[in-house]
């Protein structure tokens, strides 16, 4: 008799409370709109604020910004929603990153430098911004087919699953030589030194990481994560659901190594490994991994701090004497910040909060 | 064939005492201890005077091989003790997702530091010369140190076996890692099971600092990093948080790559770590506990 009741309730709904059923979708997207609004206007504004200045290596800081917004949010689409750690999406960034490459070297050379590469590839030039879609794309399927074997993991084992990945890549890359170079750099991939097609990246990561949250399988996702018993036994199929968030963020990240690739003209499979994996984990931990306002703000807070230390490492002049902190200095502050943020805060400057203008009550 | 054997042997040994180094502290704390492989690098830079010259200076490298691997070991042990009294501490209660990731951060600022004494470049240090000898056996020729190593791996192995058993400390760090609330419920002091944990996996640390130093020759603050993701994955794969499972992980791991270097197609070698990673995964798909699964650590409902 229970057991029927659900079919029967289903039955029962007069169609006018389906057809309403749809708006209820629209107002969840409008009551989130704010958000990626807000965040976007963030970025427009530091933009613009770096046009009017005009400085060249201002730019090019707030060009690195961007890329990690780029790259913070693919990771946040699958670790924020999913709950699971993943140390293996530095990968797809890496894929991106030599497939923008790949497409976009001057053909003549490329048929030197990178001569196992297939025929219509070395002949091919594409203008960055379809090697950028193309590059995400190839990172995307390149995640559906690794993630269709690692969503069958959960927790500890799929966190070190990822991170074999991770170093699966890794090796392929510094060996393939006639494909990839080798661990010596690919170089000639046409720099892009004005700010817009990276502002414009990352809005577009922030705007996808939005509709996926409020997707279906978004939601479904969330639901998995916060109580995974109860969303199986409601249906939700959690390993297709996670797979989906891979796929997405997979694709974010391949866009993001594209724009790494084209940002400074040069790439190694090292530029893609351990220390950019501990950079955007620890950007998107400080901020808070369960919303993207955390991830963005976490990037834009913590690219700030680095460029002072940076600055700090090069040497401030004061009254003739130059106070230089020795290199490294950098990374142990990165990392003894996110040691003391996830003893206080674990889940981050902003908690799972999100930006809005208007702070509604939550928890209804 | 001796030959190969006796490669995967000691490579398998090196993946073994690692991997038993980060299963120690996983079954007492639920802790996948990333810093590890900093650790590894962290206790045989302790040899060497900060400086940045590409030839090592030698400090308590010098000292002879009776008080030069107390050093190491004990350094190693300290290291980690500091790590866990200062940082992992406060993490008693975190989830394990947000263990994994202090630890991480931790090995960071670990390798940092060093870089910040001892640059990135790799220093070319002689420890233990007399270990390079080849010697003869069964008409094999063979390298003193890889005998060396494997002599040395199955002693600490046995030890430690002897020491879970027959000790007192070992009883309670063993009822610990099956169910640490109970345990501490029955009168086991936590801080000394946790803190003696992390010892002893900071002197397995500093036993495979030794080892890999004196068989490369170089000293880079990246070495720890390749063999403690091999241990990782010998730990997942043998079942997390189980110790024999670590250790016979460890010996399949090593096995797998020498057997993968000498029949792989020549083309195909460079990318051996590569297949490796790739049969991990394969395997943990078919048994996502592990071949040796602990009590204690199945995923309850």
């Amino acid at each position: 008799m229970t057991a029927a009741s659900p079919t029967m309730s289903a039955q029962a709904v007069p169609p006018s409370a389906v057809a309403e059923h749809k708006p209820a979708r629209f107002a969840l997207a409008r009551k989130t709109i704010m958000t990626p609004i807000l965040l976007s206007l963030l970025l427009v504004a530091i933009a613009v604020l770096t046009y009017l200045t005009g400085s060249r290596p201002f730019n090019q800081t707030v060009i690195d910004v961007f890329v990690r917004v780029t790259l913070v949010v693919g990771l946040y689409i699958f670790i924020g929603n999913s709950g699971v750690l993943s140390f293996g999406h530095i990968a797809f960034t890496c894929l991106g990153g030599y497939a923008a490459a790949w497409l976009t070297i001057n053909p003549i050379m490329k048929a030197s430098a990178l001569p196992g590469l297939p025929q219509f590839i070395l002949d091919l030039r594409l203008p960055y911004w379809q090697s950028a879609v193309i590059a995400a794309i190839f990172a995307g399927v390149a995640a559906l087919i690794l993630g269709k074997v690692l969503m069958r993991l959960s927790g500890i084992a799929a966190s070190i699953a990822t991170f074999a990945v991770l170093a699966m890549i890794n090796t392929i890359y510094a060996n393939w030589d006639s494909v990839t170079g080798g661990t010596s750099s690919v170089v000639g991939i046409p720099i892009i030194r004005t700010i817009w097609p990276y502002l414009i990246g990352a809005i577009i990561a922030i705007f996808l990481a939005w509709a996926h949250a409020i997707s279906r399988s978004g939601l479904a996702l969330r639901a998995a994560r916060d109580e995974p018993t109860a969303a199986a036994a409601s249906g939700v199929d959690i390993p297709r659901e996670r797979l989906v968030a891979f796929v997405v963020s997979g694709a974010v990240m391949g866009l993001g190594g594209a724009l790494t690739a084209h940002s400074v003209g040069v790439v190694t499979p090292d530029t893609f490994y351990l220390g950019l994996t501990f950079i955007t984990l620890s950007m998107l931990v400080v901020g808070g991994m369960g919303s993207l306002s955390g991830a963005v703000i976490g990037v834009v807070l913590l690219s700030a701090l680095i460029q002072i230390l940076r600055w700090m490492e090069a040497g401030i002049s004061i009254a003739e004497t130059t106070i230089a902190l020795p290199k490294g200095v950098q990374e142990i502050a990165l990392g003894v910040i996110m040691i003391v943020i996830l003893a206080l805060r674990p889940s981050g400057l902003l908690g799972n909060r999100e930006v809005t203008l208007f702070q509604r009550k939550r928890n209804r | 064939m001796l030959q190969i054997l006796f490669d995967a042997l000691s490579l398998g040994s090196l993946y073994a005492l690692g991997a038993l180094g980060i299963a120690l502290i996983f079954g007492v704390m639920r802790l996948v201890n990333f810093a590890h492989g900093d650790v590894i690098a962290f206790s045989v830079f302790a040899l060497l005077w900060p400086s940045t010259d590409a030839l090592a200076i030698v400090f308590a490298g010098q000292l002879p091989w009776y008080l030069l691997i107390p050093f190491v070991l004990i350094v190693g042990a300290l290291l980690s003790v500091l790590c866990e009294i200062v940082v992992y501490r406060r993490f008693r209660h975190a989830s394990p997702a947000t263990m994994m990731i202090a630890s991480f951060a931790l090995g960071f600022v670990i390798r940092y530091f060093l870089l910040m004494l001892f640059t990135s470049r790799p220093k070319s240090i002689s420890l233990l010369p007399a270990l390079g000898q080849p010697v003869e056996i069964f008409g094999a020729r063979l390298p003193l140190l890889q005998l060396i190593t494997i002599v040395a791996t199955i002693c600490i192995l046995l030890a430690l076996t002897l020491f879970l058993r027959r000790t007192r400390f070992g009883l309670e760090m063993r009822a610990a890692a099956e169910n640490f609330s109970m345990a501490r419920m029955l009168g086991v002091r936590a801080n000394n099971v946790i803190m003696g944990a992390f010892a002893i996996s900071g002197a397995l640390a500093g036993a495979i600092a030794l080892i890999f130093g004196s068989q490369t020759g170089t000293l880079d603050i990246q070495m720890g990093a390749s063999v403690m993701l091999m241990a990782f994955i010998a730990t997942v794969i043998g079942g997390l948080g189980s110790l024999p499972g670590a250790v016979l992980a460890g010996f399949l791991l090593g096995a797998a790559s020498v057997v993968m270097q000498v029949f792989l197609p020549i083309d195909a070698r460079p990318f051996r770590d590569a297949f490796v990673y790739g049969a991990v995964i394969l395997v943990l798909l078919f048994s996502p506990q592990g071949l040796i699964s602990a009590r204690g650590t199945k995923e309850r409902v």
